[in-house]
């Protein structure tokens, strides 16, 4: 299953903007002199090449089809688990739980996608691991904060595994007149969601004035936040010719998926708030960690998914 | 054919070092640089050299031996050849009745021949409540005897919860290994008062604050 030649398209308009950004980005520096070392310019800059390094990792992927992108999401969802838990794990008590959600529940959630089991992978994780997860970690037989951590594992679960897996879900949606070509789907979701993210960035760095939210999140304003989830969406309806959508469709969920997204990096913020860190991990330079990435995706993937599935019936 | 092996095993160990805990050196005092040193470190899990020897650069690394107990390392074959062989390590003889040589004369020994060295001064993996135990006495005795080897204090963060003592399979959490400033015996330092200023360095590094 080769991409369709839609997305052959859509990579070539990312690659120009990736192009026209590193380009900015080029001049800012060579502006703020060898030695004028603005942090905000060392972001973008840190920011824009790992860029390039997910857009191609992806296109990778989805060049490989099912598997490709099954197989990118599962680790994806591996690294987000990680630093998700590391949060939150603390109790030798919840080690078999742990790696239970780790080396059971993950590779099952991602094969039962492999197989198109939707029945069994849209409840697994809500339902099977919910309790029996528990079960595992009251057979060590400590009590102390155990509700704390069992909700605590359960949620890392939900975000990191369950909802990350609605991605790689949606190849299985076959819409009538849409054949072969459902990893648009995922291209649409990918780059809406990301875009709407990067909107809001550019928004808020540019016209950014009143906070939205200055207890959670400092960075975001309402300038940002309505001028990205807009654009987002206006995005979206430019891209209808890749997708089943209708260009007024794709506009209302592109905005469905960039309100989804800004909501998952809100709630997300909280959670780094409460734990008292800045971001979830290091290892996407001048990003932050996976979930930093992935905040706004898993918010809106599942929703997405559900809202195709249902208006667009597949056969 | 030895080395080759070791080779294809320490890239593998490596590998699933930085899968399992994705580790990350912050260098806090000192620099990722040739120069001899004794890196001291807290001490909760067996894994506990092999993520600062991850994070080491190779050419660091291979000038690098952890100083590992001799009844742990020789008990099976593979261990023998993993520790011997992939880690290169200075194996002492905890139990001072089954002695032949004595522990710091060893680890002088590997400094004399170019070496850094890996130390864990509370002398056991730490498995308890205490956040970090008190030292014995090599540390001070092999700063004594080579006093011009840099002491580097590392703190090894949260892999005591990767894999607590007893568990087999390890849970896959990020790890840092957070290096800081270097210290020397000073002139007319007691033993206990050196103790005291390195086992306080380290709780220094521990209390600067994990991941982010």
């Amino acid at each position: 299953m080769s991409p369709p030649v839609e997305f052959w398209q859509l990579l070539a308009g990312v690659l120009a903007v990736l192009i026209f950004a590193s380009l900015i980005a080029g001049i800012l520096s060579r502006r703020a002199g060898p030695d004028g070392a603005d942090p905000v310019i060392e972001n973008l800059v840190a920011r824009i090449r790992s860029w390039w390094a997910m857009v191609a990792l992806l296109t990778l992927a989805m060049v490989f089809g099912r598997a490709g992108v099954v197989g990118l999401f599962a680790l994806l969802s591996f690294a987000a688990l990680r630093e998700f838990l590391t949060l939150t794990a603390k109790s030798r008590g919840d080690h078999y739980a742990l790696v239970g959600a780790f080396f059971v529940v993950l590779p099952m959630q991602y094969y039962l996608i492999w197989i198109d089991w939707y029945g069994l992978y849209s409840i697994f994780i809500p339902v099977y691991a919910f309790l029996f997860l528990p079960i595992v970690a009251v057979l060590r037989g400590n009590v102390e904060n155990f509700l704390t951590r069992v909700s605590e594992t359960q949620w890392a679960l939900m975000i990191c595994v369950f909802a990350a897996s609605h991605v790689p879900a949606l190849l299985s949606l076959r819409i009538p007149g849409f054949e072969g070509k459902s990893i648009l789907l995922i291209a649409f979701l990918v780059v809406v969601v990301q875009g709407s993210d990067v909107l809001q960035y550019v928004f808020g760095k540019l016209f950014g004035r009143r906070k939205i939210a200055p207890v959670l999140s400092p960075s975001k304003t309402w300038e940002g936040f309505l001028g990205g989830v807009l654009s987002a969406s206006l995005l979206g309806a430019a891209l209808w010719w890749m997708t089943p959508f209708a260009p007024w469709q794709a506009f209302v969920i592109a905005l469905l998926i960039a309100v989804m997204g800004f909501f998952g990096g809100l709630v997300m913020s909280a959670i780094k708030r409460d734990k008292g860190v800045k971001d979830w991990g290091h290892l996407i330079a001048g990003h932050g960690g996976f979930v930093d990435r992935l905040d706004s995706v898993v918010f809106s993937a599942p929703i997405f998914f559900h809202v195709v599935r249902y208006f667009w019936p597949p056969v | 054919m030895a080395s080759f092996f070791a080779g294809v095993l320490a890239a593998l160990i490596e590998f699933l070092a930085r899968i399992i805990t994705a580790v990350r050196a912050i260098w806090d005092g000192v620099g990722p640089i040739q120069a001899q040193r004794i890196y001291f470190a807290n001490h909760t899990s067996n894994g506990d050299f092999v993520l600062i020897w991850t994070v080491l650069p190779p050419s660091l690394r291979r000038r690098t031996r952890p100083v590992a107990a001799a009844d742990y390392w020789l008990s099976s074959g593979l261990k023998r050849f993993v520790g011997r062989e992939v880690f290169d390590a200075v194996l002492i003889e905890r139990d001072p009745t089954h002695r032949q040589t004595d522990p710091v004369s060893q680890m002088a020994a590997a400094l004399d021949g170019g070496s850094s060295l890996i130390l864990f001064p509370e002398g056991t993996r730490n498995t308890g409540e205490e956040h970090l135990l008190p030292f014995k006495t090599g540390l001070y005795h092999l700063a004594r005897h080579r006093p011009a080897v840099d002491l580097v204090p590392v703190w090894i963060e949260n892999l005591n919860r990767v894999m607590p003592k007893g568990e087999v399979i390890p849970i896959p959490l990020l790890c840092t290994v957070r290096f800081g400033e270097a210290m020397r015996l000073s002139d007319g330092e007691t033993r206990d008062d050196f103790l005291a200023r390195c086992r306080a360095a380290l709780l220094i590094l521990s209390e600067k604050g994990p991941v982010t």
